[in-house]
């Protein structure tokens, strides 16, 4: 192997490591594991969206023999699902915050003796709030101010003001919640569909009160994620937990379509309120903005979706005065969480689609006040960050407007029925602040006979992971791809190396790696392998992170280097208005995104085209609709993702420009691709004579907002 | 919640004659054909029926065929896909085609029958616009014989049908249609495949023009009034306005009815402009 060594790997489209199985039909996923005297789980959930719980009858009718039910009193340790606040019960006793809400489990051999017991949860129903402007709670507020903007809108000779709001989005990944809990060893092990192993872990050494080394939890193949496996997996693992504990048998649970939709998160809707100001020549002088994000009952994960939220609230534009303020607000409604993008996707959708209005107010063309007010290397941001070289506001924007040949179209379609919108967008890579120290991941490598083994808890929910960061670490050691291996992502095996999210598994995680593989080569010197071991035993080398040492954060202050780098795109969509019907067709997406190196290209495509496809969904067609707190089209025929026939020919470019703390120059990726889209839709439509302000922008919609 | 499987029973007639005399003698029996409407209820828990009788057996109801008069005699277990290939169709009924190759998605295709869409009765049916213009008649049949039901009166309510419980669809006829070229198909619904339905509307033109449409109402219909001001030679504009007279949309999860209302009127005014054109203008595709 070492003596074969072929470096290049990294930028090469190499196979997938986890490809075959799954093409062949052998990956396994949590559903297809079977443990000896296993039973299944149930959820008894709340009718109503809010209230005092009273009781819990199960019947009328004799109840299955070795039926195993749990309720808040069978809990070990805290009644609580441990995340930022520990507001949200594993099971809620008392005050009901959401409809749907857990309030007994239930657990027997036979699935549909489960199913069939009759659960009826008495409550007293009380008074709902549904609209996050009129809540009574907030859960997180945050300011960002530089300069006085209030004064220079006061000032200025044209302000432009509006609000834009965007809906809630379902996951959709195609494997749903589900997770196995087997009692063993005097703890519990969970096998599960999640992508953070290790905030499952901590939320059930709280719940079950065990300490760390009597709780393991391993990720099974998992098919999809989208953030909707970063909170989540926590309760329904804590449930499958109680129950296994109880029954002292392995416990089961997957949630089918319709209650995955109906009781997990979503995307946070969002309301934006902007305010800017401009100088005649369209040089942007002030931004004031009111963010408000629908957190849904609970805390969970609302402070840092609303904390990437405002951050990117000002748009990828240099500003002297910018006021920004967020809240994310409690509503009767399931808590809203982590999906793709992460807040960003909202602000950005109000601040671009306001950009095109800014443009039709001052009688500028799109394209030049974005180049006009575009970020430049050495700019500084509403916190005061100064962005670094590979700032790509103005290379991904003249890029995408020449390849989609906007300024001809724009021309040539004004009053046919097509329209040509674009949105210029950025994303923070990695943890928003001090995230990443606070983390502090690590990441391991293990000599083995023939190579390495990779030791993360990073998880490959269908993005490529493994190969990616093989690719890394072969490529740091000058070996063949061959040599190296990747250990399940298990708690039991691996170092803590934070959650797969935040577009940090790349550069962070895989920054880390690299720093180990190069400390693992000095070690190994001139011996192979298998003759280190021979010569000294096992060898496993451990990094952790090191924060670059220029990044600076305040956190009480909100000022500072917010991320350590961030990617950059342009997305341009062209669409065509059915005049009979209002349906928009998109006909062509040109996104051009600068990510760094693409250590992988065909995977990084296949995330751009992705993300993109999945920013249509959300701009066009997803819907979810709420009834009394409850989601009523909770099937996939009536929530509508995009199929291939709705996806729209993309043209895909892939900019380099690189980070100096990245592997091989390598930036975040998976969420950059999901904050384009919708705004560049809603653009296209203005263009198409569509005033509209709010995604999806559904013909029904469409038929109802005044035509320009 | 799911049906439990496990309570389910399955009977598996080899003849017609046999699926006859369990359907009366073994009643209740539920019909299931290519299961795709069936399958989903029963995911869903709400199908009633525990004992079903599979039809997949009953070659006799099978195929299409091409009738001298240029009509065609279609089996109720005429898959969409054998539909929206059938050359025959395509030339007698290009519509039928239209809506088969809208219908699901591949897969479904390959599954849905002609007779289950029909006994299914769902106001959103894709076929049924265009079975109700071209004023095909279904072939109902029971151990005591055989029934011939006009497809404008086998729906007799929202999901509810002419077929008694010991009887089976087993073809659909539809009489010598007009000219091809004088058909108008087009379904609206929320995405480009595996959608259901927010609006479909055919219309065929002849001294007679006939229209129907489905989601607008509890069951697919004939829009009469519509279809009598257009034969009266009034403008377009009076039949669309009673057009609006003849459908009964409402907001559902779907769509809104002043949607379903403007798209009911605005296919209305294409129907005819397409049908208007001496071009010969074959069905809308996608
Ligand atoms: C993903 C998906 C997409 C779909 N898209 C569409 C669409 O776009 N447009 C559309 O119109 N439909 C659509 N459907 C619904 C369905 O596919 C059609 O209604 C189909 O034609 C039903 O036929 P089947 O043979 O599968 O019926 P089954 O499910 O077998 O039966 C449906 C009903 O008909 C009865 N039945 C069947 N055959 C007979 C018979 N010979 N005599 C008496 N009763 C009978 C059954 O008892 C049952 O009540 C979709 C379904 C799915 C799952």
């Amino acid at each position: 192997m070492a003596s074969r060594a072929r470096a290049g790997n990294v930028g090469r489209s190499v196979p997938r490591l986890e490809g075959p199985e799954k093409v062949e039909g052998r990956a396994r996923y949590v559903d297809d594991l079977r443990f000896p005297g296993m039973l299944h789980g149930r959820t008894i959930r709340a009718p109503h969206p809010c209230g005092r719980l009273r009781a819990v009858r199960l019947g009328p009718g004799g109840l299955p023999l070795g039926l195993v039910v749990v309720g808040p009193r069978d809990i070990p340790g805290d009644n609580v699902i441990a995340t930022i606040e520990d507001d949200q019960p594993a099971l809620a006793w008392g005050e009901i915050r959401h409809a749907e809400e857990p309030v007994l489990l239930l657990a027997h051999a036979d699935r549909e003796a489960l199913w069939a017991i009759p659960a009826e949860v008495d409550m007293i129903p009380g008074t709902p709030v549904f609209d996050p402007l009129a809540s009574p709670r907030v859960f997180k507020q945050i300011r960002i101010a530089k300069g006085d903007a209030a004064a220079a809108l006061r000032r200025a000779p044209v302000v432009v003001e509006g609000e834009y709001r965007t809906g809630a989005q379902e996951h959709v990944y195609i494997e749903p919640q589900g997770v196995i809990a087997v009692p063993e060893n005097g703890g519990i092990t969970i096998h599960g569909s999640l992508q953070c192993p290790y905030y499952v872990h901590k939320a059930l050494c709280r719940l079950l009160r065990l300490p760390p080394d009597k709780v393991r939890v391993i990720q099974v193949e998992t098919g999809g994620g989208f953030g909707g496996k970063e909170d989540y997996p926590s309760v329904i693992a804590g449930h499958a937990a109680l129950l296994a504990l109880k029954a002292r048998r392995p416990v089961k649970m997957v949630y089918d379509r319709g209650e995955d939709m109906r009781a997990t998160t979503k995307r946070h809707p969002s309301i934006v309120r902007l305010r800017s100001a401009f100088s005649r020549d369209g040089t942007l002088l002030a931004l004031e903005a009111q963010v408000v994000m629908d957190g849904g009952a609970y805390v969970t994960l609302s402070p840092v979706v609303l904390s990437r939220g405002v951050l990117h609230a000002s748009g990828p534009y240099r500003c002297p005065a910018v006021a920004i303020e967020g809240r994310a607000v409690m509503t009767n409604t399931p808590p809203n969480g982590a999906f793709r993008g992460f807040g960003a996707p909202q602000t950005l959708f109000a601040i671009e689609a306001h950009m095109d209005r800014c443009a039709q107010q001052l009688g500028i063309d799109p394209v030049k006040l974005r180049e006009k007010n575009a970020f430049r290397p050495g700019d500084v941001t509403a916190t005061g960050q100064k962005l670094p070289k590979d700032t790509a506001a103005l290379p991904v924007l003249r890029e995408a407007v020449r390849r989609s040949d906007y300024h001809r179209k724009r021309i040539a379609w004004a009053g046919t029925g097509r329209g040509i919108g674009l949105s210029l967008f950025f994303h923070g890579s990695g943890f928003t602040g001090a995230g990443e120290v606070r983390l502090a991941s690590k990441a391991s490598l293990e000599l083995t006979p023939k190579g390495v083994r990779i030791l993360v808890a990073s998880t490959e929910i269908g993005q490529g992971t493994r190969t990616m960061l093989a690719q890394i670490v072969a490529d740091t050691l000058g070996w063949p791809l061959s040599a190296v291996e990747v250990a399940p992502a298990d708690t039991g095996l691996v170092p803590d190396s934070g959650p797969t999210v935040a577009s940090r598994t790349c550069m962070i995680v895989g920054g880390i790696l690299q720093k180990a593989a190069r400390e693992l080569k000095r070690k190994l010197g001139r011996a192979k392998p298998a003759q280190y071991l021979a010569r000294h035993g096992a060898l496993v080398v451990t990094g952790q992170y090191e924060k670059p040492a220029e990044i600076q954060w305040d956190e009480e202050r909100y000022r500072g280097d917010a991320y350590g780098t961030y990617g950059w795109g342009c997305d341009v969509v062209e669409l065509e208005v059915d005049p009979v019907t209002r349906e928009v067709r998109p006909l062509k997406l040109t996104a051009v995104q600068e990510i760094g190196k693409a250590i992988h290209p065909g995977l990084a495509r296949g995330q751009v085209e992705g993300g993109s496809a999945q920013g249509l969904g959300w701009a066009l067609s997803e819907e979810v609709v709420m009834r009394d707190g409850r989601m009523a089209n909770a099937q996939l025929t009536n929530y509508m993702v995009p199929t291939t026939k709705d996806t729209p020919e993309m043209d895909v470019t892939i900019l380099g420009l690189g980070y100096r703390h990245g592997p091989f120059g390598a930036k975040g990726l998976g969420e950059l691709p999901m904050d384009g889209p919708a705004p560049a839709v809603v653009n296209a439509l203005r263009h198409a004579g569509f005033d509209v302000r709010e995604v999806p922008a559904t013909p029904e919609r469409l038929l109802r907002c005044a035509s320009r | 919640m799911k049906t439990a499987a496990s309570a389910l029973h399955l009977l598996r007639p080899e003849s017609p004659a046999q699926a006859l005399q369990w359907m009366r003698e073994r009643a209740p029996l539920q019909p299931l054909a290519g299961g795709t409407d069936l399958y989903v209820a029963l995911n869903f828990g709400t199908c009633p029926a525990r004992a079903f009788l599979d039809l997949s057996r009953l070659g006799a109801w099978r195929g299409i065929k091409v009738e001298r008069d240029g009509g065609l005699r279609i089996g109720a277990l005429a898959t969409f896909a054998e539909i929206r290939d059938h050359k025959g169709v395509a030339k007698a009924l290009p519509a039928l085609c239209a809506a088969a190759r809208e219908i699901g998605g591949a897969q479904i295709q390959n599954r849905a029958t002609i007779a289950g869409n029909l006994a299914n009765a769902s106001p959103a049916a894709d076929s049924a616009p265009v079975l109700l213009a071209a004023d095909a008649v279904v072939e109902l049949v029971s151990v005591s014989g055989v029934r011939r039901v006009p497809v404008a009166e086998f729906f007799l309510g929202y999901r509810r049908t002419a077929l008694q419980p010991d009887e089976l669809i087993q073809a659909v006829v539809i009489p010598t249609p007009p000219r091809a070229g004088q058909w108008y198909f087009r379904k609206v619904g929320t995405r480009a495949a595996n959608a259901i339905s927010k609006v479909v509307f055919c219309g065929v033109r002849g001294p007679q023009p006939r229209i129907a449409l489905g989601s607008v109402g509890p069951v697919p219909l004939r829009a009469r009034r519509a279809e009598a001001a257009l034969a009266a030679g009034e403008p377009v504009e009076t039949a669309v306005a009673a057009l609006q007279q003849d459908i009964a949309p409402i907001d559902d999860l779907r769509s809104t009815a002043e949607y379903r209302r403007f798209v009911a009127a605005g296919l209305l005014r294409q129907f005819w402009e397409r049908t208007a054109s001496p071009v010969r203008r074959p069905v809308r595709r996608r």
